[in-house]
């Protein structure tokens, strides 16, 4: 590759690179001459195999001689996870959902032969059936969704560098480098508004500022990549859609705060991601975008990949700064802040992946385009990765300040199954659950709080009537439990308490005294834990105790479980499809069913313990569990 | 090659790796990723080795390894099955998934059958949720599991 040693260079090689786009960017008219199909390959398409879908456009495009006439290319996330894979052909801009690899055929012969639409694979309007959407823009799931942070994604190669530049790519950096003192840069990113997406929401100008005014040469700008919310997957796709992106920011951010060594910190768990992000750093250095006097000015900047091994703690600062420096990634108080003695005792900024995306778009398109998007304290979009039992499963990014009803019903497309929405849990481990009530909410980092929950890194699990609150709460504390660090006492000992009482509860063996030892521990808990994970774990338990304090007394009063999840609480019975074959009766530990041979059998409940055995082995699914 | 040959090439290359690095304390993970990669686990002969060549104490090597739960100390079967645990396959019933391995396999969760041949784990969001719940064997990802589906998915993994 030619080095990319100037600002000419960069202006030379967007020039040259630009036609790379035009298909996609073209005005939309069908039978077009040339067409590109782009297929998803994010993990979760990937795991759909559409991988070998592209493996297949590729070679059915040469069985039918279209070799110069159409190419089928790899893209980023789309974010329609539910209805993937996904294949979008340019310039006719139409969207084919739940594609498998023996549909590539029919795409290549009808699609790009005959000029016919697939009909079969277009994505069906729910709310009309029969009325088949050709355009991505036409469906309800993209209508409110505006993307920043997610604007390569599903548009461009992310393995392919000149596709990063033909979409302007470089060209903030070029004009912080060019234009701009690194003083001029943090003072813009403060303008615009632009807090942390990655927990607390702290101004990423700010932070910048406080470190870029730090004495001394040797600075450190780090890359949390780290993301382990279990359920959330928006940095994850980010760096598999549009990994230069995550550079570019990192790059401006260092130059900002005068860094001369980044890092990024990313989740060996992220196979693809790890990938992507290691092959762009390396086309960076090999462009001279990385490395010693960038772009012919005096800045020079070399930036290194390093794991995580599965610990979510380590998404806290100060426990991310342990673990790069190779020790165990346990946290340390705050003061000191990182931006002031961060990595090896040096000023170190930590930004997350979705705070590094947005700031090249910020840098070129200017503070005031972004600041005038989101609401009054929260600036631009947010990406969510929307979960559970929801129709529309997916990534989407939406202005700050959306209801979340507009999110789960009109993006979401609402529940599963047509079941009564119960809750919705955001900030994953260290979030809360939010009530059908408060629906109408206007979502920021603000709101959220007040409501007993947080933004977090932008989780979102949607839960319907068949889910247990308490049995969430304990879901949660066990993930918090698990993953504690042990070195403050209220967290490794308060939180193994805390799911101790809940899971009494949720065997029955809660007495109304626990409720109220509940609620004691965890504000405790709030106020005295060392960092992040260990203060907020107690937010699930708050605020199911707050809005679902009723399931909390049927478990503990009553001993029932009114979501029919709790199996200590329920009652295996044998219903009438029972043949008698007696496989239960064998399979049982306690020996506490009977039943003559071809028979009905029954289930002694006294002596029952419970176990699910009879459930497992029974070839007629006779036995079931009553609430 | 015999096993005993076979390990010997295995430190060979293992020192070969972490003779790369200047900050030897620095490089512990990646030497770790390496060494779990070569071995398939972490011995105390492994632990010890590395930390004769890092010039590290074996106990902050046993430190960081116990730390983290990409590491392991006991060895794996040759089929590990996984069940994803985040919040999106557990709200979608992850664990009556786990429940049904468990009585199948008669293991528990984190445990490793004698004969090497299955361990059975969980592990936190492979973010792939869209397709929850979610049970992986090796690296091949099976979505949008039911119960009924765990025999077949056992049976498929003997292949």
């Amino acid at each position: 590759m030619k080095k990319i040693a100037t600002y000419k260079d960069l202006a030379d090689a967007y020039v040259r690179w630009q036609p790379l786009m035009a298909l996609r960017q073209e005005a939309v008219h069908a039978g077009a001459e040339r067409h590109e199909l782009l297929v998803c390959g994010g993990t979760g398409c990937q795991s759909s195999r559409s991988m070998e879908l592209l493996h297949n456009l590729e070679a059915e495009i040469k069985a039918a001689g279209l070799e110069k006439k159409a190419v089928a290319h790899v893209t980023g996330c789309f974010g329609f996870c539910e209805k993937g894979p996904i294949v979008k052909v340019f310039p006719d801009d139409v969207f084919y959902v739940e594609v498998t690899p023996a549909d590539a055929k029919d795409i290549v012969h009808d699609h790009l032969v005959n000029n016919i639409l697939v009909e079969r694979l277009l994505y069906e309007d729910p709310a009309k059936p029969g009325c088949h959407l050709e355009k991505q823009h036409d469906m309800s799931f993209y209508k409110k969704q505006e993307r920043i942070a997610l604007i390569n994604c599903g548009l461009i190669n992310p393995e392919l560098f000149e596709e990063y530049v033909a979409v302007e790519g470089y060209q903030a950096l070029a004009k912080c480098l060019q234009d701009m003192s690194p003083t001029d840069v943090s003072d813009a990113i403060k303008n615009s508004g632009l807090r942390g997406r990655g927990g607390g929401g702290f101004p990423a100008g700010v932070k910048w500022e406080i470190a870029g005014k730090q004495p001394g040469p040797e600075k450190y700008m780090i890359c949390n990549a780290d993301e382990g919310d279990p359920g959330a997957f928006m940095d994850r796709s980010i760096l598999e859609g549009d990994p230069h992106s995550v550079i570019e920011g990192m790059i401006i951010a260092a130059y900002a705060i005068g860094a001369s060594q980044g890092y990024v910190y990313i989740r060996a768990e992220y196979p693809l991601a790890v990938q992507r992000l290691q092959r762009a750093v390396d086309q960076a250095k090999e462009a001279g975008l990385l490395g010693d006097k960038i772009l012919g000015s005096n800045f020079s900047f070399e930036l290194e990949v390093k794991f995580g091994a599965g610990a979510f703690v380590c998404g806290e600062e100060t426990a991310l700064l342990r673990s790069i420096e190779g020790g165990r990634g346990e946290p340390t108080s705050k003061p000191p802040f990182p931006a002031e003695k961060g990595l090896y005792g040096k000023p170190t900024v930590i930004n997350n992946v979705e705070t590094l995306a947005n700031v090249p778009q910020i840098m070129r398109r200017g503070p005031a385009w972004f600041s005038a998007i989101g609401s009054e304290k929260s600036k631009g979009t947010k990406v969510f990765a929307l979960a559970g039992k929801i129709n529309n499963v997916g990534l989407v990014e939406v202005p700050m300040g959306i209801t979340l009803r507009e999110i789960i019903y009109d993006i979401g497309g609402g529940i599963k199954n047509n079941k009564q929405f119960k809750a919705v849990q955001t900030g994953g481990p260290s979030g809360g659950c939010i009530p059908a009530a408060d629906l109408d909410i206007a979502i920021d980092y603000d709101t959220l709080v007040a409501k007993g929950s947080m933004m977090g890194s932008g989780g979102m699990i949607v839960m319907d009537e068949d889910n247990c609150m308490v049995d969430i709460a304990r879901f949660y504390l066990d993930f918090t439990m698990e993953e504690s660090c042990g070195k403050c006492t209220p967290c490794r000992v308060g939180n193994k308490r805390i799911h101790e009482m809940l899971t009494e509860i949720t065997e029955g063996r809660g007495t109304m005294e626990h409720l109220e030892k509940l609620a004691n521990l965890s504000s405790v808990i709030k106020d005295t834990a060392l960092c992040g994970l260990g203060q907020t774990a107690p937010n699930p338990v708050l605020s199911t105790l707050k809005y679902f304090y009723d399931e909390y007394v049927a478990h503990v009063r009553d001993k029932r479980c009114p979501a029919g999840v709790c199996v200590k609480l329920l009652n295996y019975v044998i219903g009438d499809a029972c043949i008698g074959c007696g496989l239960c009766s064998r399979g049982c530990p306690v020996s506490c069913i009977t039943g003559e041979k071809r028979k009905h059998h029954t289930i002694d409940q006294a002596r029952c313990i419970k176990c699910g055995a009879c459930e497992t082995v029974c070839p007629v699914k006779a036995v079931v569990r009553s609430k | 090659m015999s096993p005993k040959e076979l390990r010997a090439d295995g430190f060979k290359t293992l020192e070969q790796f972490i003779k790369q690095f200047e900050d030897k304390e620095s490089a512990l993970i990646k030497v770790l990723y390496e060494a779990q990669h070569i071995f398939g686990y972490l011995s105390k002969e492994v632990m010890l080795f590395i930390a004769d060549k890092l010039e590290v104490p074996a106990s902050k090597i046993y430190g960081v390894v116990t730390f983290y739960s990409y590491f392991t100390t006991e060895p794996k079967g040759r089929c590990q099955i996984k069940v994803c645990m985040g919040t999106a396959c557990f709200v979608r019933g992850a664990d009556q998934l786990s429940r049904q391995l468990e009585n199948q396999l008669k293991l528990k969760m984190g445990e490793t059958s004698d004969d090497l041949k299955y361990s059975l784990d969980s592990l936190r969001c492979v973010g792939a949720c869209g397709l929850a719940p979610v049970v992986l064997v090796n690296d091949k990802v099976y979505g949008k599991v039911e119960v009924d589906d765990i025999s077949k998915i056992i049976q498929d993994s003997e292949v």
